[in-house]
């Protein structure tokens, strides 16, 4: 579903991203680990449009992203969940779900506002709360329920555990992979290997802008490596 | 002192002080809205308030030339030649940033603020040549709409022409026409997303781009209408007009809190009630040493004094921010 092959990303004469290459198919959760500055949050920002890329390509079901600015590539159905929420912090709970569903206009957007209010309860009892005012998970589940509200195809989530105490990861866990056994595609970047390869499919292993690891979510688990730099042993 | 006298003109001097504070109020939308989403100062702001009085200036003389302006309706005259200046100067404010700001948006702060300045002159002067050009002369009055002077009389020492009322009105309508728009429209909802947080916005789908366009049309219209207010008001324009009501509708913008709308119109009602009150009051109280000329000195000393107490502006607001 999302292909990115061979892509190079410079920040001015920093080389961020070198010639990264990774699938995601339809259906699947797909955890991309690796320290910090690795260039995760770049290879999710460069599929959003946040960031062009010098050269490689980017393509969504066989048509390419690359080029497009980051409001259009919405419209193709890529929702990205920022690092650190941005959550739009003067705007109501509310209004940042309506913010969420800003390039539609069908007849469908209560039914969808109904299901995010349903996977976060919390949400619904603070949708005419200002944002700002959330805790911190409280906000990482309005961003990913504001995402939700573009129905996307794929969701591109980044570090959502970040800065969340622990019973709250695994709640927020929970509902990624409910919401991907409801049929959406998902590029999980995470530093929390051990969370991540809970839910995920398959998974990269992204140092210093390469590919360095690939495998299931199975084989990475049981890769000594990965153990040793990630998991703690 | 005249105890009798201070008190019989005080409803005077607050319809004469609300008017001009409105009248900031508007100028002061257009600094206010750029820097909620820009976080900049478009110093080219008050000369965009001035091709609106020009605009409508030119209108109305074009028509008494055509001697339709006494047989048009004052309502109708009014409306036309509101629009015309809110269309010209809004268009003028898109193009401005999109020629002289866009291009360095990327460029440290103190850049593009330059190029406002260089605008600023820049249309200072086109306004000037064209004038001369076109009447000869770059001085340009209001030609007089008869019904809009006629006075009323609330009681023996308060009259009130027509055209203050028209001001306050005029004002009002837009103030609460763009509350609307910002608090209750999907657009109102991009351009305070797109104020908090580009980057998030366009990821929303937002074209950023667009909404700073119109968040220039918007502010650039609010400032063209109240160049057409300053002219029927005051009648007397000229190129460099816009200067100090500009710079003084920028101080109106920062004290009520920059960036913030209700803020923009809260702080250009008190510096305009100030300087009225300064003009009528401080000759009567200080027995004639201080003369009405001092009025700025006064009510920018009260400036000074709010935000050394409030910097954030009157309703300037601090968001708390949880990570």
């Amino acid at each position: 579903m999302l292909e990115l092959r061979d892509l190079h990303v410079y920040y001015g004469e920093i080389h961020a991203l070198k010639g990264v290459s990774l699938s995601v198919s339809g259906g699947e959760i797909v955890a991309l680990l690796g320290p910090n500055g690795a260039g995760k949050s770049t290879t999710v920002k460069t599929v959003s449009g946040l960031h062009a890329p010098r050269s490689g390509t980017i393509q969504l079901e066989g048509e390419s992203l690359v080029g497009l600015p980051a409001h259009e590539i919405v419209n193709r159905g890529v929702a990205h969940v920022p690092e650190g929420r941005h959550i739009f912090n003067r705007l109501s709970v509310f209004e940042n779900l309506e913010m969420g569903a800003y390039r539609r206009s069908d007849a469908r957007i209560p039914d969808d506002l109904d299901r995010v209010f349903s996977l976060f309860p919390r949400l619904k009892e603070r949708r005419a709360q200002v944002a700002g005012t959330l805790s911190g998970g409280e906000q990482q589940m309005l961003a990913i329920g504001r995402a939700l509200m573009a129905t996307p195809r794929v969701l591109l989530l980044d570090e959502p555990s970040m800065g969340l105490a622990p019973v709250l990861v695994e709640q927020i866990f929970e509902t990624i992979a409910d919401i991907n056994r409801h049929g959406t595609t998902i590029l999980l970047v995470e530093q929390n290997a051990a969370v991540a390869l809970e839910v995920a499919h398959r998974g990269y292993v992204l140092e210093t802008g390469s590919i360095v690891l690939a495998g299931t979510a199975s084989d990475l688990i049981q890769n000594v490596d990965v153990r040793r730099a990630y998991l703690g042993e | 002192m005249d105890l009798q006298i201070l008190v019989g003109i005080f409803p005077q001097v607050l319809l004469d002080g609300v008017s001009l504070g409105f009248m900031y109020a508007l100028i002061a939308l257009g600094y206010t809205m750029v820097y909620g989403v820009l976080e900049f100062i478009n110093f080219a702001h008050s000369e965009i308030f001035i091709a609106g009085a020009f605009v409508g200036v030119e209108i109305l003389l074009g028509l008494k030339s055509a001697g339709v302006l006494e047989h048009l309706p004052w309502v109708v005259l009014l409306l036309l030649v509101l629009l015309a200046a809110m269309l010209v100067s809004g268009l003028l404010a898109v193009l401005i940033e999109r020629v002289a700001y866009r291009p360095l948006r990327a460029a440290p702060r103190l850049i593009p603020l330059i190029s406002a300045i260089g605008v600023s002159f820049f249309l200072q002067d086109l306004i000037r040549l064209f004038e001369s050009i076109w009447r000869n002369a770059f001085n340009l009055v209001y030609p007089t709409i008869d019904p809009l002077t006629v006075r009323f009389e609330i009681t023996s020492t308060i009259d009130v022409p027509l055209k203050t009322l028209v001001v306050i009105v005029a004002a009002l309508v837009m103030l609460f026409a763009l509350q609307f728009i910002v608090k209750r429209t999907k657009l109102g909802k991009a351009i305070r997303a797109v104020a908090e947080d580009q980057p998030t916005a366009s990821l929303m789908g937002v074209n950023v781009n667009r909404i700073i366009s119109i968040t220039f049309l918007i502010g650039g219209a609010m400032g063209g209408a109240a160049g057409v207010l300053f002219g029927v008001q005051y009648g007397l324009i000229n190129p460099y007009t816009g200067f100090i009501p500009g710079l003084k509708a920028f101080t109106a913008a920062v004290l009520g809190g920059i960036g913030n709308i209700p803020g923009a119109m809260v702080g250009g009602l008190v510096l305009g009630v100030l300087e009225a009150f300064a003009a009528s009051y401080l000759s009567l109280l200080t027995g004639g040493a201080f003369g009405a000329e001092y009025k700025d000195i006064f009510a920018f000393s009260i400036l000074i004094v709010i935000l050394i107490f409030r910097p954030r502006g009157l309703l300037g607001e601090i968001v708390r921010e949880r990570t």
